[in-house]
């Protein structure tokens, strides 16, 4: 594990009446790159402009590089941000944009200038110096954004949100280019979003954020396959939750919709009687029944979703349906709705959700 | 940021004293009238005064028939412009901003110029005539405001998405016009009228030259002969403006609002 | 089969015939604007231009403009000019610190809405009451005047002051000029985001470089383009000048009311010749005013 270069501790944050950050407290690496990652209104932005030095919290410390930051002005701190919405200085060209920072720290001018040409080679818009903001894409204004954070080399970079106004196309492309400048620049980021896709495909850890607290701090694969909360559970990725009645606690006997299976392990104290909420990933549930799955269920075919390389299948099991996906096959047709279908999945996938 | 704060207070209050104190003079000067005790006799012998009324009163029927006028000339044309014909919008918005450019005195002497005796179209051969010239130039002073208040109205409701919408669902034009343009109209055009009546009661430039009876004039030459009633009349003038831009405010807040735009 | 055919010949021709039909009915609704445009604004401007370039025999000729070079006339639009220009600066200037107060000085929500709904009214206050107004607060007996001169013993006519004068009459006309100027620049003044500023500060800018490298310079065209729009506003304004100064203070619009009135010049052309001065005055200061107001749009797209 890296050194901590970002510590956060305790931190707290309440305007007025409403506490908008609680007992907020996680340590980063150098080089690492963090995702905040939750709903509007759960705190994310208001955390990373405490890091950032927008707001003060009302209790709590925010150390970067071994120094306490907390009572410095945002100039003093040595971070680099990107905006949502560019914020892209209208009157001065690409180059002096991202050579801002530059002149602001009273860099000399040839040295400056070779930055410049740097970092518009690395966000690869080397013919746009001489271009305003105006004149550009959502895109490429972005990428200048980037560039400017980036040039007068900060030691930790934050993004709000970056691309949250960009077209579908963009945000992807324009998600793997950051990343891979981070990874270059090996600079220390937080990453703000409220898209579980850009969270998971571009972090190393992820913080789950939900009404101003963590609920989950954890590698991409950990929170996906491990949520440790019901919110979690639902937020990142779809989930399919039957309900279950535990028939007989003892020997570990679960009745989902008149059928029963064995889910021994999961069943930590719960009694006969009580009702769980059982989770499944669409990807855990097979259509038909399949070696090393030990539970099936049986139902009918509610809906059918052709979505290209990927079928999507909803079955009504009784009470409660479920959603899978199969892959498509040419050779194959895919199933009709009001077919008899059986699922089977592995117990071992399922997971209990408390709360 | 406090620094900066107390910095705002002192602008702010500077700025304040230099509109109220003209003010409060002014109301301080009206008062003065009888010797020694503050007593409103100006307003009395102001209200009193038979020119007062007549010329008022004149000036009140004038923006009315202003009013109307520039609603005809206008509305028709900015709810054309945007279903229609879209591609005059320049023309018509720089047509608009001409009564800004050209100043009053200018186009009331284009008007003695053009529309003397002797010309195909005599206004000012008559009274009557005259008056109606004055109308007309009070309706071109007007025409930015009015133009820009309908058009702004007219843009925040959309209406050319409302009106394809309507029709779609089978509306005759009646029914648009009553049930969709006019009501979303009606506040900004109320807009406009009261500022073209702020403009009209007040104007003193072409009516002076027009030679015509109305309060513009009046207030000129009351100032030239009186010491206190000018003062008085300043206060009623002030109030009446106020009035008007109050109107307009509070109106505003009956306009519809945009149905994209979030409720606030 | 045949009645696809039918219909497709029928389909053909009747969108032709509905063309033809369509295009009067288009215009006539905005016909009645544009005659009236016409009428009452274009041609009795143009009708004056052309005869500022005309004389008594209906030749073309330049002598007109060439006679305003008279130096009583030079200096009716010397003075009109200084007037105008130095009430648009201060107006601009003055205007602008109080829009910067009520927008960015984080005062309380209510001093914002009270300034701008006082200077709608104020802008509008134009004309003879202000002259009024005016005389009562600094003219001879005016409040200010016996104010000071009994609680501070300074006499401001004393100084060579006096409210009938060229400055009389700009501090006058900033009362109109301040509002216009604080009701056009809000709205440029709200649109200097918040994140610029922010982006600046993580950037190591303070808050003064800020103002100087980028809030100023997004400013400037808007600041300009109103500066000449106050300009061109007073050059065109006669009655408060009119009821203040009476005729003593020779500015181009009282010239050219009296020349109205009475042919004081002697030459009527010279009317026509003094009206174009004004209309190519202010006609410049507009197209200035709109250049700048397209590059300052463009930037902030």
């Amino acid at each position: 594990m890296a050194e901590t270069f970002l510590s956060i501790q305790n931190v707290r944050k309440a305007f007025g009446a409403t506490t908008v950050v609680q007992d907020f407290d996680l340590d980063v690496g150098r080089g690492e790159f963090v995702s905040f990652l939750g709903p509007s209104g759960c705190g994310k932005t208001t955390m990373l402009r405490i890091v950032a030095g927008f707001e003060e919290p009302s209790a709590g410390q925010v150390m970067i590089g071994g120094k306490d930051v907390t009572n410095l002005k945002p100039n003093q701190r040595d971070i680099g941000m990107v905006f949502q919405a560019y914020a892209l200085f209208p009157n001065l060209t690409v180059a002096q944009n991202i050579g801002f920072g530059l002149k602001v720290a009273g860099v000399p001018k040839a040295q400056a200038e070779a930055r410049v040409v740097e970092m518009l080679s690395i966000i690869k818009l080397p013919e746009f110096g001489a271009r305003y903001p105006y004149q550009l894409s959502g895109g490429q204004q972005q990428r200048v954004a980037l560039a400017r954070a980036l040039a007068p080399k900060p030691k930790l970079l934050l993004l709000d949100e970056p691309l949250s106004a960009l077209d579908a196309k963009v945000r992807v492309s324009l998600r793997e280019e950051i990343r891979s400048i981070q990874k270059k620049t090996g600079i220390t980021t937080i990453f703000v979003t409220h898209d579980q896709e850009e969270a998971l495909s571009m972090s190393d850890r992820i913080v789950v954020m939900y009404g101003g607290k963590v609920e989950q701090v954890g590698t991409p694969f950990e929170i996906y396959n491990k949520p440790a909360t019901k919110f979690v559970a639902n937020f990142v990725g779809t989930l399919n939750v039957l309900e279950g009645t535990v028939s007989n606690a003892q020997s570990g006997r679960v009745r989902i919709d008149k059928k029963e299976i064995a889910i021994k392990s999961k069943l930590n104290g719960s009694k006969t009687g009580d009702v769980l909420s059982l989770a499944l990933r669409p990807e855990a549930i097979s259509l038909g029944r399949r070696p090393g799955n030990d539970a099936t269920l049986s139902g009918e075919i509610a809906e059918v979703h052709f979505l290209g390389s990927v079928i999507r299948v909803r079955v009504n099991l009784g009470n409660s349906a479920v959603s899978l996906d199969t892959f498509n096959s040419p050779a194959a047709p895919p199933p009709m709705v009001g077919d008899k279908a059986e699922v089977s999945f592995k117990v071992g996938d399922l997971l209990v959700l408390e709360g | 940021m406090r620094v900066a704060r107390i910095w705002a207070w002192i602008t702010f209050g500077i700025g304040a004293a230099y509109f109220f104190i003209p003010l409060i003079a002014t109301l301080e000067f009206s008062m003065r009238m009888r010797r020694g005790e503050y007593s409103f006799d100006a307003y009395r012998i102001v209200l009193g005064d038979e020119r007062f009324q007549a010329t008022f009163g004149y000036s009140v029927v004038v923006a009315i028939f202003t009013i109307l006028l520039g609603v005809l000339v206008v509305v028709p044309t900015a709810y054309w412009i945007r279903l229609r014909m879209p591609q005059l919008r320049p023309i018509v918005e720089f047509i608009t901003l001409l009564p800004l450019i050209i100043p009053a005195i200018v186009i009331v002497f284009g008007y003695i110029r053009m529309y003397g005796s002797n010309s195909p179209l005599p206004f000012l051969g008559s009274a009557r005539g005259t008056d109606v010239l004055l109308i007309i130039g009070y309706a071109t002073l007007a025409l930015p405001y009015m133009y820009r208040a309908v058009d702004t109205g007219l843009r925040t409701i959309d209406v050319r998405t409302l009106t394809e919408a309507a029709q779609i669902l089978g509306a005759g034009w009646a029914t648009i016009i009553a049930r969709i343009i006019l009501p979303n109209v009606l506040i900004a055009v109320l807009s406009g009228a009261f500022l073209t009546f702020a403009i009209v009661i007040g104007e003193f430039t072409m009516a002076s030259l027009l030679n015509r009876p109305a309060f513009g004039p009046y207030l000129q030459n009351i100032g030239a002969n009186r010491a206190y009633e000018p003062a008085a009349l300043a206060v009623i003038a002030f109030a009446i403006t106020w009035g008007c831009m109050s109107v307009i405010q509070i109106l505003s807040r009956f306009a519809p609002r945009s149905a994209s735009a979030p409720a606030n | 089969m045949t009645d696809i055919s039918v219909s497709g010949s029928i389909r053909q021709s009747t969108p032709r015939a509905g063309q033809r039909v369509r295009l009067p009915t288009q215009w006539l609704g905005v016909a009645p604007f544009f005659i009236f445009a016409l009428m009452f604004l274009i041609l009795p401007t143009t009708y004056l231009i052309l005869g500022a370039f005309q004389n008594d025999a209906g030749e073309f000729t330049l002598e007109n403009i060439a006679a305003l070079s008279r130096p009583s006339i030079v200096n009716a639009y010397w003075i009109s000019i200084r007037i105008s220009f130095t009430s648009a600066i201060l107006g601009a200037l003055v205007g602008l610190a109080i829009a910067i107060a009520i927008v960015r000085g984080g005062l309380p929500p209510w001093v914002r809405s009270a300034t701008m709904t006082f200077s709608g009214v104020a802008s509008n206050f134009a004309g003879v009451p202000l002259a009024f107004a005016f005389l009562a607060t600094l003219g001879r007996l005016g409040l200010v005047t016996v104010l000071l001169n009994t609680l501070a013993g300074f006499n401001i006519y004393s100084t060579g002051f006096n409210i009938l004068s060229f400055w009389g009459l700009t501090l006058t006309y900033l009362y109109f000029q301040i509002p216009l100027m604080v009701v056009i620049i809000t709205p440029a003044i709200d649109g200097l985001k918040r994140e610029w500023g922010e982006a600046a500060a993580t950037l190591g800018a303070t808050q003064f470089q800020y103002w100087r490298m980028v809030a100023i310079p997004v400013l400037w065209p808007s600041f300009l383009g109103t500066v000449v729009l106050l300009f061109a506003n007073a050059f065109g304004a006669i009655a408060t000048a009119y009821a203040l100064t009476g005729s003593s203070l020779n500015i181009v619009p009282i010239l050219l009311y009296a020349q109205i009135r009475g042919d004081v010049l002697h030459n009527p052309h010279l009317g026509y010749a003094l009206a174009f001065g004004m209309i190519f005055i202010t006609g410049l200061a507009n197209v200035l005013y709109l250049w700048f107001r397209t590059r300052s749009e463009r930037w902030l797209k």
